[in-house]
C-alpha cells in the first residue's frame, strides 16, 4: 500500500483546514420537544435567518454565532427539523440526514451538535447511535438537564460511553451555554471521530456486505459510513417510498435483500440490536433507573384535569375562545390605526402634490398596497403569540390529543384546528400557522380549505347585503331575520370547509395515510422572549416572502379599475370639503378616488375592469348578478370588503361602507330594463354564497404561492373555490326562482 | 392480547408489533420493540388516541394501530431482551472495557 493510497484516511484534517478559511457550518439536530429551538435561539440571539431546505417547503432556520472561547471565531449555526430517526420514507425526513452529510444542495456541515433531552435519554440515545455510526463529528449537549434535578445523568459516563464530547444544558435558562460554545470550539480544532460499529446478527451482516456494493460513489468514501448508509438505505427504501435521489440499481437491490430476509425482521434486527446496547448502558447512566420519571408523573396530574371528558374539554374551548377573541377583536384597534395612518399618508400626499397619474400611482397603488400588507400584522403576530405560548407550555400537543379522533374523521391532523380556528379571523395568519404541522400533505390540505372559512373580511360584504335586500323582520315573532343569516353562513361556511377537506383528502392531495404518532411532552413554563422572538421571525418573513407580491397586485388591481382615464369629465368636481371628509379606508383601496362621486362613475365603468364586469355579465346573469356587480367581485380581489367600496365608485359613492345608507338604498331602488328590482332577496342570498366560497383575496393566494413555492396550489385553490363558488350560487339562484322566489 | 386491548393503569410487555412497514418501523424506534415495558396512562376524553409511557416518554397511537401491537400483561425480566452486540472500530476499548460488548449470536 502505498502512501498516496493512505491520504484519503486524512481527509479530515484537510477538511479541517478548509473549513478555517470559510464559516464552519454547525448542525443541530435531535428529536421533538428537546429544547432544540430554544438552544439555537439562545446561541444565536435574534439574528435568524428563514430559509427553505433545496427541493423542498421545509424551512431551514440559520443564524451566526460567535464562540466565545479562547480563539474567538464565528460559526454558522442551523435548526435541523426534529427527528426521532433517520431513517426516512418521504422526502421531509430525508432532510436530517441530507443535511448531516451534504448531500445534494446542502452545504456539509462541519459539526452536528447532538440535542438530548436528558430525562428521555433511552428514546433520544437511538437518533445518537444513528448519528455515530455515520461517522460524522459529534459534540452532545445533554439538554433540560435542570429538569433532572432530582436524578440527574452523568454526563462524563455518558461522553465515555459514547466517545464524544458531552456538556449538561438547560437552553432555557441559559446555563451551560459557555461550556457549549468551548466544545464546540474544540470539537471544530480537532473534529472528535469515534465511530460506533454496532454488531448486528450475522445474517443482517451479511445483508450489509450485498447492499455496500450497489452504494453510490459518493455514499462510498469510508468504510465505517458506507456501511452505516448500507443500513439506512435497507431500512428506508420501499416500493413505494417518496425518498428523492436514490440510484435505481441501489434501490433494487435493497428491495431485493429484503424480498430474500424472508421470515426474518430486518427492521426488527437493526433497531433491536441498537435498543439493546442503550438498554445496556442505560442503568450506568442514572443514580437510579426510572421507569416512570418523576417529570412525567406530575404532568399526569396536570392532564387528569385538563384531558378530563368535562373539564378538559371545557377548559379546552376557553382556551380556543380566548385566542380566537384575542385574534377577531383585540387586533382591531392595531388594524383600524395602521388603517387610519394608510389614508392620512395618502391624504397628505394628496393635499401637497398636484393632481396627476403618478400622485394617484402613490396614493392608491403604493400607499394603498404597503396598507394593505401591514394590515396584516396585528393578527399574524397575535397568532404566533398565542402559538408560542400553546407549544412552549406543552398544550397545543393536547389540542391535538383532544381533537384527533374528530380531526381524522376529515382526513386532517390534530394540529389542523388552530390553524382551522384562525381562518375564522383571517386566512393569511391561519395559513402562516399551518407551519406548525410536520408534514407537508397535512400542511397542503389545511392551508387548501382554511379560505373557506367565514374570516372577519367577509363579515362588512354580508352585512351590506343583510341590510340592503333582507327585511328587518321576526320568525316566529322573536328570531331575527337577519341574525339568523348571519349565523346561517357561518354554519354553511364551516359545513363547507369540513367536507371540502374530506374531498380533497381523498383526491387532490391524497398523499398516503400515516398513523398518527404523538407525544405529550411535559408541561412546561413557556419562554417569553423565545416566544417573541419566534413572532417577530413570523412578521418579517411574511413581510419580506409576501408583502412584494401583495404590493404589486395592489398596484396592478388600482391600474386594471383606473385606466383607461376618462376623456373628459361631465360633471363638475364635486367641493373640496368633500374630498377631506372621507372615510377610514379611503386611500387603502385601489379603486377608491377622493375627486368624489360623479365623475368616477364614467371613470370605473370605462376603465379596463369596468369593461371586463360588462364583457363577464352572461357569464355571472345565472347567477343573479349584472354588470356592478361583476365590477365589485373584481375589486373584492384586493380583499373581500374593497366590494363595497367598488360598488360604491360604480354607484358613484364616494365613501361607502357598510353601513352606508345611500349605497344600501341604490341597491335596493336599483331596477333591471322591465322594471323589477333588480336585487332580490334571492340575488342577495346568491351573493352571499359566492363570498363565501369563492377565493376573493390575492393575500391569501400569494401567501399560498409563497409557503408552497409553486404557482400550481395557488391556482388549484383558486380554481376549486371559484368553481365551488360558481356552482353553488347558480343552484341557488335557479333552484330560488323554480320555487318561486 | 394487543395493546388496544389494555386497560388504564395496566403494565404491559411488548411481544411483537405488525403493521405497515414504515409506520411499524417508526414504533419501534419510538421504542416499542419487543420485550419493552409500556404503561397505559389513558386515552382521549373522545376514546382515541391512546397515551402510553414507553422507556420514560410519552407516546401516543390510535387504537387501529395499537391493535397491531401485541403484548403480555407484566413486566419481562430483562433476559428477554432482543440479541445484540457492540464495539467500536476504533478499539478505543470503552465499550469493551465497560464489559458491554456480548457475543455474537
Amino acid at each position: 500500500m502505498t502512501q498516496q493510497e493512505l491520504t484519503p484516511l486524512s481527509a479530515p484534517d484537510a477538511g479541517a483546514a478548509q473549513a478555517a478559511a470559510r464559516t464552519p457550518l454547525v448542525l443541530l439536530i435531535g428529536n421533538p420537544n428537546t429544547g432544540k429551538t430554544t438552544l439555537f435561539n439562545r446561541l444565536t440571539g435574534q439574528n435568524a435567518r428563514i430559509g427553505n431546505y433545496p427541493g423542498i417547503t421545509v424551512e431551514r432556520r440559520s443564524g451566526d454565532l460567535t464562540l466565545r472561547s479562547d480563539t474567538p471565531r464565528v460559526v454558522e449555526v442551523v435548526d435541523v427539523p426534529g427527528a426521532y430517526s433517520l431513517s426516512a420514507r418521504s422526502a421531509e425526513e430525508q432532510i436530517a440526514l441530507s443535511a448531516v452529510l451534504g448531500w445534494g444542495e446542502n452545504p456539509r456541515p462541519d459539526l452536528c451538535v447532538m440535542v438530548v433531552d436528558a430525562g428521555q435519554l433511552a428514546r433520544n440515545l437511538y437518533l445518537v447511535t444513528q448519528l455515530l455510526e455515520l461517522d460524522v463529528p459529534v459534540v452532545l449537549a445533554l439538554n433540560m438537564i435542570d429538569e433532572v434535578r432530582d436524578n440527574p445523568p452523568n454526563a462524563g459516563e455518558l461522553s465515555r460511553f459514547l466517545g464524544v464530547p458531552c456538556v449538561a444544558t438547560d437552553a432555557r435558562h441559559g446555563k451551560g451555554m459557555l461550556e457549549l460554545e468551548r466544545a464546540i470550539a474544540a470539537a471544530l480544532a480537532q473534529p472528535p471521530r469515534t465511530p460506533l460499529r454496532i454488531q448486528y446478527p450475522t445474517a443482517l451482516e451479511r445483508d450489509l456486505e450485498h447492499v455496500i456494493p450497489a452504494l453510490p460513489n459518493e455514499w462510498n468514501e469510508n468504510p465505517t459510513r458506507a456501511r452505516s448508509l448500507a443500513l439506512w438505505a435497507l431500512t428506508s427504501i420501499e416500493t413505494d417510498d417518496e425518498l428523492q435521489g436514490i440510484e435505481p440499481g441501489l434501490r433494487a437491490r435493497c428491495l431485493e435483500v429484503r424480498a430474500r430476509a424472508d421470515t426474518r425482521d430486518i427492521d426488527q434486527e437493526v433497531i433491536a440490536t441498537r435498543y439493546a446496547l442503550i438498554d445496556a448502558e442505560l442503568p450506568k447512566l442514572y443514580p437510579r433507573l426510572e421507569a416512570h420519571p418523576k417529570k412525567r408523573k406530575a404532568s399526569e396530574r396536570v392532564d387528569r384535569v385538563l384531558l378530563h371528558p368535562v373539564f378538559g374539554f371545557a377548559i379546552f374551548i376557553g382556551v380556543m375562545l380566548l385566542m380566537f377573541q384575542s385574534l377577531f377583536s383585540w387586533s382591531d384597534p392595531a388594524i383600524r390605526l395602521i388603517e387610519t395612518l394608510t389614508s392620512e399618508s395618502a391624504n397628505f400626499v394628496e393635499a401637497h402634490v398636484p393632481e396627476s397619474i403618478l400622485r394617484d400611482l402613490v396614493t392608491r397603488g403604493v400607499i394603498g398596497g404597503v396598507g394593505n400588507v401591514v394590515v396584516f400584522l396585528p393578527q399574524i403576530l397575535l397568532l404566533f403569540f398565542c402559538i408560542g405560548i400553546l407549544e412552549d407550555s406543552g398544550y397545543m400537543a393536547r389540542v391535538a390529543f383532544l381533537m384527533d379522533r374528530i380531526m381524522k374523521s376529515l382526513g386532517l391532523h390534530g394540529r389542523a384546528f388552530v390553524p382551522m380556528l384562525s381562518g375564522f379571523a383571517c386566512a393569511v395568519p391561519a395559513i402562516l400557522a399551518t407551519r406548525t404541522m410536520e408534514r407537508q400533505r397535512d400542511r397542503l390540505l389545511t392551508m387548501l380549505v382554511v379560505p373557506l372559512m367565514t374570516c372577519s373580511a367577509r363579515l362588512p360584504v354580508y352585512t351590506l347585503i343583510i341590510g340592503a335586500l333582507f327585511p328587518p323582520s321576526r320568525v316566529f315573532g322573536w328570531l331575527p331575520v337577519q341574525g339568523l343569516l348571519m349565523v346561517a353562513m357561518y354554519l354553511f361556511s364551516t359545513s363547507i370547509t369540513l367536507i371540502s377537506a374530506g374531498v380533497l383528502g381523498r383526491t387532490a392531495v391524497k398523499g398516503r395515510r400515516i398513523p398518527l404518532i404523538l407525544e405529550l411532552p411535559p408541561y412546561r413554563l413557556p419562554s417569553l422572549t423565545g416566544t417573541l422572538a419566534m413572532m417577530w421571525r413570523r412578521a418579517a418573513s411574511f413581510l419580506r416572502e409576501a408583502g412584494s407580491g401583495i404590493l404589486v397586485f395592489t398596484i396592478l388591481l388600482w391600474a386594471l379599475l383606473s385606466f383607461p382615464r376618462p376623456e373628459h369629465v361631465d360633471q363638475p368636481l364635486p367641493p373640496a370639503a368633500a374630498i377631506h371628509q372621507q372615510g377610514r379606508s379611503v386611500a387603502t383601496e385601489p379603486s377608491q378616488d377622493g375627486r368624489g362621486p360623479a365623475p368616477q362613475r364614467s371613470a370605473i365603468e370605462q376603465s379596463y375592469g369596468g369593461r371586463l364586469g360588462k364583457t363577464i355579465e352572461p357569464i355571472l346573469r345565472p347567477l343573479g348578478f349584472d354588470w356592478k356587480i361583476g365590477v365589485g367581485l373584481i375589486g373584492a380581489f384586493a380583499a373581500r370588503e374593497v366590494f363595497i367600496s367598488t360598488l360604491g365608485l360604480v354607484y358613484g359613492i364616494g365613501d361607502a361602507d357598510e353601513d352606508t345608507t345611500p349605497l344600501r338604498d341604490k341597491i335596493r331602488q336599483e331596477r333591471s330594463a322591465d322594471g323589477s328590482s333588480a336585487y332580490s332577496p334571492l340575488t342577495g342570498l346568491s351573493l352571499m354564497i359566492f363570498f363565501a366560497l369563492s377565493c376573493q383575496c390575492m393575500s391569501t393566494l400569494m401567501v399560498v404561492y409563497r409557503e408552497t413555492r409553486s404557482l400550481r396550489w395557488p391556482l388549484f385553490m383558486f380554481g376549486y373555490m371559484t368553481t365551488l363558488a360558481y356552482v353553488a350560487s347558480l343552484l341557488v339562484y335557479q333552484g330560488g326562482r323554480l320555487l318561486g322566489f | 392480547m394487543n395493546l388496544a386491548q389494555t386497560r388504564i393503569g395496566q403494565i404491559v410487555t411488548v411481544a411483537h408489533v405488525a403493521g405497515e412497514g414504515s409506520f411499524r418501523r417508526r414504533l419501534m424506534e419510538l421504542g416499542l420493540v419487543p420485550g419493552t415495558r409500556v404503561e397505559v396512562v389513558g386515552v382521549a376524553p373522545l376514546g382515541d388516541p391512546l397515551e402510553l409511557l414507553v422507556r420514560g416518554g410519552s407516546l401516543s397511537i390510535r387504537h387501529a394501530e395499537a391493535q397491531g401491537v401485541s403484548v403480555s400483561l407484566g413486566e419481562a425480566s430483562s433476559a428477554e431482551r432482543a440479541p445484540g452486540t457492540a464495539g467500536r472500530s476504533e478499539d478505543n476499548g470503552s465499550l469493551a472495557a465497560r464489559g458491554l460488548a456480548r457475543s455474537a449470536p
